[in-house]
């Protein structure tokens, strides 16, 4: 077990932030590329104030039509969105991890409140869990692939929180909280969790259309 | 000008004196070449052509779309006639009339006209039998053999023998057919074909693979690499074939030979071939405002609220067209324009050599017809 | 659950369109499609779509239904999913149901991108479903045979060449008797404007293009029509899927004011046409802007007030309510000018709600309705919110300028008993304005 938990760590952690960045590189510039090719019709209107503006509507909680109209969503997205950053970037474990091999360090938050954002992550993976389930719209749409992204992420924060507390074996469960971290870096430039990469630029895009040629808002 | 007389009763005054026929209608006032005045009339119900103050004898259920051969001296019209479409050349209806007939064309010699001929009818949303191919292209009141999804465009030759058009075999398989034998290549889409004059090749832009190019007498003669081609246009000689090409989105120039000019605008129209020497003039705008005059691939310095169709002098050395500047307009000619402005000016017309523009325009109510040297265009 | 194969409508055109696939030809279609005319929109909304169903609420037929399988999400899931998931390779019945859901259960609306956080345009999906159905001659009889006519003729509804122009000369003798010097302009080279209007009117609704008439004689405005083909600006090509006979529509609606030499084009009370002009047709043509500026209606009459060029002999008293169309409102913005010229004609205006850019679609749009009898029904049906946000308004007056909202509402009003009338805004400011001597 300390076998693994070395290697992932170590090579494999390197190899999961190697894809990761490489990939979300690779990712956004053939998209690019693409856009370019045969959209041009298209990118030809994109424009960045137009584009800025939405998103400044869309980052805020209640800040767009489809946030007011489902407030259970918006609050639980922004909250797991929020919290699923924040907690990993800042959580003393991970500063360590960093300091220990590269030297990098940061100021971390108290691990009560990292915690209590990890599990706030784990909830919304529930209640996300929980539309995928009942909600008929939501079923309806529902396929394989999005049980496994929202698997990887409940597994990587709840198998963080286990650790964190010591339930169960640690070793065990700690190094599974790594190899799921790592699973879901390497998941995000190829599966559904692109959308981290390409949102910005979807809703930028249909932004600008509406700014710049339509002159209505879109949100 | 039509003049509105007492009672419902038109007639047509020419420099203040009228015509002695009165019609219950008149309509489409136009001078021939040769300078005869016609206009569209009715009379008890039924149109016609009248013609100098005199109607032709044969009347139809409706007249429109009056068209001159090159000379002025044979006049064509399309007409319906209990609900059947043709033409009337000179007061003569064709021989067979059509369920339907449009994109009417009259040729140069005024030898033909022809045009797009439904030859099968069609019940209210009958989608099959359309798909199956109900329209041909009839040349003096003949339809062709051959029956398509769809004809467009038909053109003439100058001679008026041959006739072209763009054809669709079905939804999705545009081609060209000449003289009713459609060309093998197919074709995503197509737009109108032009005769090659010295030669009688057919070229017609043509989208391939998500580009356009042009085609030639069925083979691809410019390679597809354009967003857009279109008003293909010969040169008299039938030395050069230039197009108006967009060569990135929202970007349009003229291509000559498959070569785009170095200069592109957003809008580019007009294209126009000199009558000598193989040169080509066209207008370039952005929304309709900010006209330029592009000639031989260089862009002249005016730049206009409203251009209008540039004409060549017979020599292909000089090029003028009517202008539009602050709600004036007045004539340039090789980029400079005429000292006196006026409310409107119509098309500029060159002396045979050249060497004098006459100036027709309307200015504080008058007719103005001046006859200028093209040395006299300096603004 | 249900879903879209549990609802199937005969119609002779999808029936027969299918009758003539295979799996292997619709796969075949299917990846020239994606080769040849997606890109990285298609690939991304196709890959980032969270499936979170947000958009549900956003969309008239799931709120009238509160069926699942009517959510925009749902519908992707039914027809592009569907196919991307098959590589293409679908059985001839799937593009049956995709082409019923397509043409049938979405009006291209777009109110849907007010509720996607990632701006996903599920009316852009849907319009590439109907481009596959178009190529693989899937598509409803009605609207393809209006399809037919547009490349035949040139117009809508199959209008010849003889008739439009008589049927001006008949409007403006009609309008001479009310208003002697009247003149329908044909063919005016340099006038100010041309206007242009869609088949229906020349067809059946002529007193439309008197009231214009009557409005443009009222004002002293130079404008014309033109005599030839290039009249009609409405394109239900666009969206029967056909882009090529889509742009050769608008190549020739252009290329009519661009000989005339007119300085702009204003276009009749008509929502997708002006879609058609404004914001598609042109792209495929290859102009980033119009090379004729395009002006709807609503801003021209909104132009003229402002003006002081028309004069109201009294305001319209009963209380209206203003239906906003998407294709002008989320289409090009005109909320405001439209109520501003509202405001001028009426004494009461009640706003429905959701309204402006938020508010709902008459379920008419995006070639819905000309897709004719066989689905009358489920645009109808499939709209009882909007039927419940106009009772909630109590007025008996409905302004709408857009004449697929006007069929739509009308059909609505009707089924649920609404006790309310559709106005243009041509229809009132005729009704109520000075008129000459």
């Amino acid at each position: 077990m300390h076998a693994l938990y070395d290697l992932a760590v170590g090579p494999l952690a390197w190899l999961a932030f190697a894809v990761f960045i490489l990939g979300s590189i690779y990712r956004l510039m053939s998209m690019r590329a693409l856009a370019l090719k045969k959209d041009a019709a298209f990118v030809a209107y994109i424009s960045w104030p137009h584009a800025i503006r939405s998103l400044l509507h869309w980052v805020t909680p209640f800040g767009a039509l489809g946030w007011r109209e489902n407030p259970g969503v918006t609050i639980v997205t922004f909250l797991f969105h929020i919290c699923l950053f924040v907690a990993p970037l800042f959580l003393m474990g991970h500063i360590v991890l960093f300091d220990t091999f590269h030297g990098w360090s940061w100021p971390a938050l108290p691990d009560g409140v990292a915690d209590t954002l990890s599990i706030v992550v784990v909830a919304a993976c529930a209640y996300f869990l929980w539309r995928r389930l009942s909600v008929p719209e939501v079923r309806f749409v529902t396929r394989s692939h999005d049980w496994l992204v929202l698997a990887l992420v409940g597994a990587t924060f709840l198998t963080g929180v286990l650790a964190y507390h010591r339930i169960g074996d640690n070793l065990f469960m700690t190094t599974l909280h790594v190899l799921c971290g790592e699973a879901m870096l390497v998941a995000i430039p190829f599966t559904r969790l692109s959308h981290m990469l390409f949102g910005f630029f979807s809703r930028g895009y249909i932004a600008s259309e509406f700014g710049s040629v339509r002159f209505a808002k879109d949100w | 000008m039509v003049a509105a007389l007492e009672g419902p009763a038109f007639t047509m005054a020419v420099n203040g004196e009228a015509w002695e026929t009165t019609f219950d209608k008149a309509w489409y006032p136009r001078f021939s070449p040769d300078g005869r005045l016609t206009v569209l009339v009715q009379a008890d119900g039924d149109w016609t052509l009248a013609v100098d103050d005199v109607a032709w004898e044969e009347q139809y259920g409706y007249v429109w779309n009056t068209m001159f051969s090159a000379s002025g001296d044979i006049i064509a019209a399309c007409i319906q006639q209990d609900g059947e479409y043709g033409f009337s050349i000179d007061g003569t209806p064709w021989e067979t009339l059509f369920e339907n007939a449009n994109q009417p064309v009259f040729s140069k010699a005024g030898n033909a006209a022809a045009a797009v001929v439904q030859v099968k009818s069609l019940a209210q949303a009958d989608i099959a039998t359309f798909q199956e191919g109900i329209f041909s292209v009839a040349v003096n009141g003949e339809a062709w053999d051959s029956i398509f999804v769809n004809c467009w465009n038909p053109v003439f030759d100058p001679a008026g023998k041959n006739v072209a058009a763009t054809i669709r075999r079905s939804l999705y398989d545009y081609s060209v057919a000449v003289n009713g034998k459609a060309w093998t290549g197919s074709y995503a889409c197509a737009w109108a074909p032009a005769f090659n004059p010295a030669t009688g090749a057919v070229a017609a832009p043509v989208r391939k693979a998500g580009a356009w190019g042009m085609a030639i007498d069925d083979a691809m003669a410019w390679e597809p690499r354009f967003g857009q081609l279109w008003q293909q246009a010969f040169s008299p000689d039938g030395s050069k074939l230039a197009a108006i090409a967009c060569t990135r989105f929202g970007e349009f120039t003229v291509a000559v030979d498959g070569t785009p000019w170095g200069v592109s605008f957003p809008v580019v129209t007009d294209l126009t071939p000199s009558p000598a020497g193989a040169r080509f003039a066209a207008l370039a705008s952005e929304h309709n405002t900010n006209f330029a005059v592009l000639c031989d691939g260089k862009v002249w310095d005016g730049r206009y609220d409203m251009a209008y169709a540039p004409v060549w002098s017979a020599d292909g050395a000089h090029l003028a067209l009517a202008v539009e500047k602050a709600g004036r307009q007045t004539i340039v000619v090789n980029g400079k324009a005429y000292p006196q402005s006026f409310d409107k000016c119509y098309a500029p017309a060159f002396s045979p050599d050249g060497k004098l523009v006459l100036i027709r325009a309307l200015a504080g109510g008058k007719c103005h017809r001046i006859v200028a040297p093209v040395t006299a265009f300096t603004g | 659950m249900k879903t879209i194969a549990d609802r199937l409508i005969e119609d002779e055109g999808l029936r027969r369109g299918v009758g003539r696939l295979t799996p292997e030809k619709i796969q075949k279609v299917f990846k020239e499609l994606v080769a040849g005319e997606c890109g990285a929109r298609m690939k991304t909304y196709m890959e980032t779509c969270v499936r979170c169903g947000m958009c549900a609420k956003a969309c008239h037929y799931y709120m009238s239904h509160k069926d699942p399988s009517y959510t925009p999400v749902a519908k992707v899931s039914q027809t592009m999913w569907r196919l991307f998931d098959a590589d293409g390779k679908v059985d001839p019945e799937v593009i049956y149901q995709c082409a019923q859901v397509a043409y049938t259960e979405c009006n291209l609306c777009r109110r849907c991108i007010h509720y996607c956080p990632l701006g996903i345009d599920t009316g852009y999906i849907i319009s590439v479903v109907r481009r596959l159905c178009h190529k693989l001659g899937v598509t409803p009889q009605y609207i393809q045979d209006t399809a037919h006519s547009h490349s035949a003729t040139m117009n809508q509804m199959w209008v010849k060449d003889d008739e439009w122009p008589d049927t001006l000369q008949w409007q403006e003798e009609e309008s001479r008797e009310e208003f002697p010097g009247l003149r329908i302009p044909l063919d005016v080279e340099g006038a100010d404007f041309m206007y242009s209007v869609i088949a229906p009117e020349p067809k059946f609704r002529t007193q439309l293009i008197y009231q214009a008439a009557a409005i443009f004689h009222a004002a002293g405005v130079s404008w014309t029509m033109p005599s030839t083909p290039g009249w009609d600006n409405s394109n239900m090509a666009m969206f029967s899927g056909d882009s090529e006979i889509m742009a050769r529509v608008e190549r020739a609606h252009y290329e009519t004011a661009q000989r005339l030499r007119v300085k702009r084009i204003v276009m009749g009370e008509c929502g997708h046409a002006f879609r058609a002009v404004y914001d598609v047709a042109n792209r495929w043509l290859g102009w980033k802007y119009h090379p004729v500026p395009v002006v709807h209606s609503v801003e021209f009459f909104w132009e003229l007030i402002q003006q002081g060029r028309i004069k109201l002999t009294h305001k319209y008293a009963d209380p209206v309510t203003i239906h906003d169309p998407c294709n002008i409102i989320r289409g090009r913005g005109l909320m405001d000018k439209l109520r501003e010229v509202v405001h001028f004609l009426c004494e009461n205006v009640v706003e429905m709600s959701p309204n402006r850019e938020h508010n709902y679609c008459c379920c008419a749009g995006g070639g819905v309705i000309n897709c004719g009898p066989p689905f009358k029904n489920v645009r109808i049906v499939g709209n009882s919110i909007k039927a419940e946000q106009l009772k909630a308004t109590g007025v008996h007056t409905l302004v709408a300028p857009c004449h697929n909202c006007h069929g739509g509402l009308e059909d609505i009003i009707s089924k649920f008993g609404l006790n309310m009338h559709t106005k243009f805004l041509g229809d009132l400011i005729y009704e109520l304005m000075e008129k000459p001597e």
